[in-house]
């Protein structure tokens, strides 16, 4: 196992080092008392399906970070080029950085070739990325666009396999949503169709599985436009609270009252406003 | 050593996290059966459809055959990233060679190029292939590069997690000088056996028959596949 010493510039690719104290760590989780860290999880259901004129993307919008919800409405599509875009299940830093990653090298061929990106190409660099680092990188995507071939819809796994298929699904949720494509899929579907079966796929998705959750986002990709619907579905809405626990003046009657007022002096003042975006 | 620690790793984190299943974090693999057979003038080759990780059939419509050069193919066994890589990598070396020599390549070209990689890469790679098609010098040929990256031709090849279950049936059924429907509807059957009593293989059996003349694939849909007596 390589040791650097600090004054080495890395060389790119992983660093191995800290494995052997995680391993330690974790071998002696009981002795320490805390939990380990977990990493943020997009536990997710993602689909896409190609209908007449092209793909219609479908994904959820929950992050989880172990067992708790640590974003309600993040973004899982995510932009290649004008005419490709791609779903991410898995580590949500992997599909993020991944993504963008292929989407500036993409942009750099398709500049050098003088045309339009072509989803088999998006498909190679992804697949090739991800073959090289053994399914170290936690990313399973789903890649769908429309180019001068017609629609393409691929499935991408972690360790680089690749399937190209009319109907495809991934994340925690996708045999739920799986259920509804194998039951409801008819090749040639017209827009609204395969909008309403993209829907009700993820929908799937997010009431039968723990890790999705939140809106539905989708993005229906065309040979002369793409429609990003975020969100296209509410599906969870916060619920309106029925009972209140204010209590009217009067409810409690006093006794006695006793005001001491508190002499104070203001020294400084500053004000910081909140982000609230 | 680096691998052995994080492979524990991986395991730890989706035991400890029940939300995202098991079969989420295995590897995609192709459980498999494949099958080629030598004929006067060519070959022909068969493959199941059916892809898994884990207990989860990712894609139950694969083709495993695929093209390396005009009148190559190969079939792939073991892992779905392994064979992907593999195959897009011989078949860029045999296009460029083919170039360079301004002919169409030999089949046992492609399979040394196959042997080379998954030798130098034995203990990285889990991958089972058959490489198979015609040639002008040698006709048609089948060589099979198994796990460990062994080369050896063949007259008659099988390979992948349900190849156990046939071969009695192969070493029995087959004959030299079949015709080519002949070898057809005897890897049909072979993989019809196979794919009923494999759970890693399934789905509809892809064939395809390479001859100089060039290639013809067909689909048999699992209700046409033969049938034998189940008990």
């Amino acid at each position: 196992m390589a040791t650097l010493s600090v004054c080495q510039p890395q060389l790119g690719g992983f660093s191995f080092e800290n494995c052997k104290r995680n391993a330690l760590l974790e071998a002696n989780v009981t002795n320490l008392g805390c939990g380990l860290p977990s990493f943020r999880k997009t536990g997710t259901t993602i689909c896409g399906v190609v209908y007449k004129d092209g793909v219609v993307l479908g994904a959820d919008t929950r992050a989880t970070e172990g067992m708790v919800v640590a974003d309600k409405n993040c973004s899982k599509i995510h932009y290649i080029s004008p005419n490709i875009y791609c779903c991410g299940a898995g580590t949500a830093a992997d599909t993020e950085m991944t993504t963008q990653l292929i989407s500036s090298n993409l942009e750099l061929h398709s500049l050098s070739t003088n045309r339009l990106p072509r989803v088999a190409t998006a498909n190679r660099m992804l697949k090739q990325m991800l073959f090289r680092y053994q399914g170290y990188i936690g990313a399973a995507l789903v890649l769908g666009g429309v180019d001068c071939n017609g629609p393409h819809l691929y499935s991408i796994y972690p360790h680089g396999s690749t399937d190209k298929l009319p109907y495809v699904t991934m994340g925690s949720g996708s045999l739920a949503a799986m259920a509804v494509f194998e039951d409801r899929y008819r090749p040639n579907m017209e827009e609204e169709e395969a909008k309403r079966l993209v829907r009700d796929a993820i929908a799937a998705g997010i009431f039968n599985d723990l890790g999705s959750g939140s809106n539905i986002d989708l993005c229906v990709i065309t040979k002369d436009r793409v429609d990003y619907l975020r969100p296209h579905d509410q599906a969870n809405q916060k619920g309106v609270r029925s009972g209140d626990y204010k209590y009217k003046h009067g409810t409690t009657g006093i006794l006695t009252k006793a005001v001491t007022p508190l002499l104070l002096d203001v020294v400084e003042e500053s004000v910081q406003t909140m982000d609230t975006s | 050593m680096a691998a052995y620690i994080a492979q524990n790793r991986v395991e730890m984190f989706s035991r400890s996290n029940d939300m995202v299943p098991n079969w989420e974090n295995q590897e995609v693999s192709t459980g498999t059966t494949i099958m080629a057979v030598e004929f006067d003038g060519g070959v022909v080759i068969g493959a199941d459809s059916r892809t898994t990780t884990g207990a989860y059939i990712a894609n139950r419509v694969t083709d495993k055959l695929t093209p390396i050069h005009d009148h190559i193919f190969c079939c792939r066994s073991g892992s779905a990233a392994d064979t992907q890589a593999i195959a897009d990598a011989v078949s860029y070396q045999l296009g460029f060679h083919s170039i360079e020599l301004d002919e169409p390549p030999l089949v046992q070209t492609a399979a040394n190029l196959f042997k080379q990689m998954c030798y130098r890469y034995r203990e990285e790679l889990m991958a089972g292939i058959i490489v198979a098609g015609w040639d002008k010098r040698r006709g048609g040929q089948v060589y099979t590069v198994p796990m460990g990256g062994m080369l050896v031709r063949q007259p008659v090849s099988v390979g992948g997690s349900g190849s156990s279950y046939i071969y009695g049936f192969v070493d029995s059924n087959y004959r030299t000088g079949m015709t080519k429907e002949e070898c057809l509807r005897f890897t049909a059957e072979a993989l019809a056996l196979a794919m009923e009593r494999d759970g890693s293989s399934g789905g509809v059996a892809r064939l395809a028959a390479i001859t100089e003349a060039g290639l013809e694939r067909t689909v048999i849909l699992g209700n046409q596949l033969p049938t034998f007596f189940n008990a």
